[in-house]
């Protein structure tokens, strides 16, 4: 418990030291210290927790009940507030603000609220989240210490605000540690908008037009899914022939009882998550700097989102409901997947392969088997380490070349060999065998051919575009322009430990993963279904082999005798300068450009992207039918 | 059991790319034949390997061999799972390794000729894709095996339930043996609109490499299709022979087509055909 009250408290203290402190030096050593005791304590409570079965702590207090009464209140006030800027388009906000306050006010005031038993709890699941938010999240913030410090170098049109940035990101660890340990689903939901708070106020740290509409945007659909949650409260207190607002009682109550409000709990979880139709606030969160979008919009935040169906997963197993939520995951899978394609701006590309992936977690905790709970879980640890490393090498390398265009990035292994190497790594990571979102994938496609044919097929066809736009990225990288030349400008020390820190685990994680598997999710899978599946040893001694000759490979490389001969590029025979241009059919040297193919006339946003919102909306709509009735 | 498995693999190893290079020399004289001509002799392949290694190698850069050669293990090292009877999901990811290490050789030369061919190359990857996934989880539910060896003893027919998944395969097969009119990627013959496409800037023991990788990818290729007959080896063999003329012969009466159809067609025959044929097997062979 001493660990769980420090892992939600403790941040507050750097939060509001950093509110105030501007003087870089002093910022610096606050965060290291700070992240570093956040590593050692969500390190210990791993080590005291994991593997057992789950825990439970009772807190019995009048004064903090009205704390959390009070925070609820003071945050929709603040809210409220905020809806000074909002255009007439976006007038549904207040309005769901309101509503959600109102429920909450009712509930609280009505005096029906079950009575919570345990308030607080540690299972095996909550301890991987804990430790994705305790590591993952604190290296984004030694990294944002170089990047916001850069940023205004960059940006000076732009309002300096770090203080309040530094505020709002100790705010948000704060609240995403109460999200996965609480067991009080009222306090949950506190925590829950807050991270809605946070995304909010990041997305419009730039101030700009653009940033203010999608964070409103992100704001509303957000709390469109609250108002899910809301729901699910309120039924659960009035409705429910079970009622309680204790998450794991909710949990064990079984379909027949707790479908309902576990569908209303999803339904937040997917616009959290920014699946289908709620995917275009977390295309439009790009607009942030880029370490809230590694923090918050794709290594942990979204993750609250999946965390939770994840958790709803034994309620879902083997319903329709289940199946069709498990549908808009796979449809949001597929169609984001082909999207991604379409797109040349790399933070947008890993926006909707977020999105896709998370879409991909939630096919699996939809339907709820045992075997596909176990592949969510891993990608959801893969994904965080994976892309949380994109998202900080795009920054950095958008500071040194002064594009996140992928285009832009042509030779960067020659331009910036470090960026290059760890950006092939967050690549690698993300789809190539025997890397952690490959083994994740496999352990998908196994998984839903047993639960659900037509998923797998979903899976099947998502799977192939994604190698396509991931490897042409590659591509870019390593392509070896003749014009290209090394660029002396060093990498920031904090982002470059920041980015070491992930590449080296995102490749350890393979080797590892057996020992994840055995030590972290497999107590979990077992402590609910009473059953688990282990790895078959000659498929893990194959992709021992495999990461073996991907690592050594290169390595022989390095005494390899160089006996060819160097010769230009061929150019049709009209190379003028090496490979660098050529003469044109009318005697003008020209330059040689390379680029990818986009095929948005196949793949593009204006094609797809209102055929998959439609297909969402008709799935989400038909499980809350099926629901229902 | 794993001295079987390791004698398995060593003769993999060994014999699977001469029994490539053979089925290269076999391609050829056919391709002749159907043309009119006599053809080359059968050992033609080896020889000009052979030849190429002899060769003084040129390149742009010196990465591109580095990737030519991870091309060439990787394809080795599918064919071994294939054929020590691993995971079938595992293989397909394999040879996708392979072929991107390849695509990155082929990136690395900064070269319009070979990168375009290298765009086309992961289309034609994103193509066949689906169909060969689809194929191993059609495999697996009438076997409840991912393993190659168990799907080759489970003792009945795959290809009497799987027809539409087994026409999928042969459809997206003529992408993988590059053949027309599927061969966007690369071309047999020079002074094309892609010169030589994805092998451009290859020259020397690096283009031998790739030779010597697609021999036994072909054989690796032939062996998922005996998958379907494994019943019955003799009419397997037969089989699997027939499929490989059959792709020769389409090779020679087609002209190559654009990768917009190339990407619709086989997600259309694939999404017609293989799915159809998985959603009919788990609705009616529980």
């Amino acid at each position: 418990m001493n660990q769980i009250s420090f892992l939600i408290l403790f941040p507050l203290v750097p939060a509001l030291l950093l509110a105030v402190i501007s003087n870089q030096t002093f910022r610096n050593v606050i965060v290291w210290v700070s992240s570093l005791s956040l590593i050692f304590v969500s390190i210990s409570l791993a080590t005291a927790h994991l593997g057992g079965s789950p825990e439970f702590f009772s807190v019995e207090s009048p004064i903090l009940e009205k704390l959390f009464f009070g925070g609820e209140i003071l945050l929709s006030l603040y809210l409220l507030w905020r809806c000074k800027g909002i255009t007439k388009k976006e007038s549904y906000i207040p309005v769901l603000i309101i509503l959600q306050a109102g429920i909450g006010i009712f509930l609280e005031l009505s005096g029906k609220l079950p009575k919570v038993e345990n308030a607080f709890y540690v299972d095996n699941l909550s301890i991987i989240m804990a430790l994705i938010i305790g590591i993952i999240g604190t290296i984004i913030c030694i990294y944002a210490l170089g990047y916001m410090k850069e940023y205004h170098e960059h940006h000076t049109e732009i309002k300096n605000n770090t203080r309040g940035f530094f505020f709002i990101f100790f705010l948000f660890l704060s609240a995403m540690f109460g999200v996965v340990l609480c067991n009080n689903l009222v306090w949950l939901f506190f925590f829950w908008e807050v991270t809605t708070l946070c995304s909010f106020w990041m997305i419009g740290y730039s101030k700009t037009e653009e940033a203010k509409r999608n964070s409103y945007r992100a704001l509303g659909l957000n709390l469109l899914g609250g108002l899910g949650f809301s729901l699910a409260l309120f039924y659960l207190t009035f409705l429910s022939k079970a009622p309680t607002i204790e998450l794991d009682k909710l949990i064990h109550a079984g379909s027949l009882l707790a479908l309902i409000p576990a569908c209303l709990i999803c339904f937040a979880g997917l616009a959290k998550s920014a699946q289908m139709p709620f995917s275009s606030w977390l295309l439009g969160a790009m607009v942030a700097p880029t370490p809230v979008s590694a923090l918050l919009h794709s290594s942990t935040m979204v993750k609250a989102g999946v965390f939770i169906i994840i958790k709803m997963a034994p309620v879902l197993q083997h319903t329709t409901a289940g199946l069709l939520l498990a549908g808009v995951g796979g449809v949001t899978f597929l169609m984001t997947s082909l999207l991604a394609v379409s797109q040349s701006n790399a933070k947008r590309v890993l926006a909707y392969s977020t999105i896709a992936n998370l879409g991909l977690i939630v096919t699996c905790a939809g339907v709820g088997t045992y075997e596909a709970v176990w592949a969510a879980i891993l990608l959801v640890i893969f994904h965080a380490l994976a892309k949380g490393l994109l998202f900080l090498t795009v920054g950095t390398v958008e500071h040194k070349i002064g594009s996140r265009d992928i285009e832009d990035m042509g030779s960067l292994i020659i331009v910036k060999p470090f960026l290059g190497i760890v950006m092939l790594i967050g690549i690698a990571g993300m789809f190539l065998a025997p890397f952690g979102m490959l083994i994740s994938k496999w352990a998908c496609l196994k998984a839903l051919i047993d639960a659900s044919p037509i998923l797998a097929i979903l899976l099947a066809y998502g799977s192939a575009p994604t190698l396509f736009f991931w490897s042409k990225w590659m591509g870019k990288i390593l392509s070896v322009s003749s014009k290209a030349k090394a660029l002396d400008s060093p990498v920031d020390s904090n982002e470059a430990i920041a980015l070491s820190s992930l590449a080296i685990p995102t490749i350890l994680t393979c080797l590892l993963f057996p020992l994840i598997a055995s030590v972290a999710i497999e107590p979990y899978i077992s402590s609910i279904y009473g059953q688990t599946i282990s790895l078959s040893q000659g498929n893990l001694t194959i992709m021992t082999i495999m990461l073996g000759l991907i690592i050594l490979v290169p390595l022989g490389f390095i005494f390899y005798p160089r006996k060819q001969k160097h010769v230009f590029g061929y150019l049709s025979g009209a190379n003028v300068s090496g490979s660098a241009s050529f003469l044109g059919a009318m005697g003008v040297v020209k330059d040689v450009a390379n680029r990818n193919y986009y095929l948005s006339s196949a793949f593009g946003e204006a094609k797809l992207t209102i055929p998959s919102v439609f297909l969402g909306i008709a799935l989400i709509t038909g499980m809350f039918v099926v629901v229902l009735l | 059991m794993t001295m079987t498995k390791i004698a398995l693999a060593l003769s993999y190893v060994i014999v699977g790319g001469v029994l490539g290079g053979f089925l290269a020399g076999f391609d050829r004289i056919l391709t002749a034949r159907m043309q009119g001509r006599k053809g080359p002799p059968l050992m033609q392949p080896f020889f000009d390997v052979l030849k190429l290694m002899e060769k003084r190698t040129v390149v742009v850069n010196n990465h591109q061999t580095f990737y030519v050669a991870c091309f060439l293990i990787f394809i080795v090292l599918t064919g071994t799972l294939f054929f020590v009877g691993g995971d079938l999901l595992l293989t397909i990811f394999a040879l996708t390794v392979a072929g991107i290490f390849l695509v990155l050789g082929a990136f690395s030369s900064n070269s319009p000729f070979s990168i375009i061919g290298a765009e086309r190359e992961l289309l034609q990857m994103m193509a066949y894709e689906p169909a060969l996934l689809i194929a191993a989880l059609g495999m697996y539910w009438i076997t409840k095996s991912f393993h190659v060896s168990d799907i080759v003893s489970y003792g009945h027919p795959l290809i009497a339930v799987l027809p539409g998944i087994f026409i999928s395969v042969l459809f997206i097969l003529t992408i993988k043996l590059r053949k027309s009119p599927f061969d966007l990627s690369t071309s047999h013959h020079g002074h094309q609109e892609l010169v030589k496409g994805l092998t451009t800037e290859f020259s020397g023991s690096s283009l031998a490499m790739i030779e010597v990788a697609h021999w036994y990818e072909n054989i690796m290729l032939m062996g998922f299709v005996y998958l379907f007959f494994a019943s019955t080896p003799i009419i397997g063999i037969a089989a699997t022979i027939l499929v490989y003329i059959l792709e020769v012969l389409v090779d020679n009466i087609y002209a190559r087509l654009t990768w917009q159809f190339t990407i619709a067609s086989s997600w259309i025959v694939t999404g017609a055909l293989a799915v159809t044929n998985l959603m009919a097997i788990t609705l009616f062979l529980k």
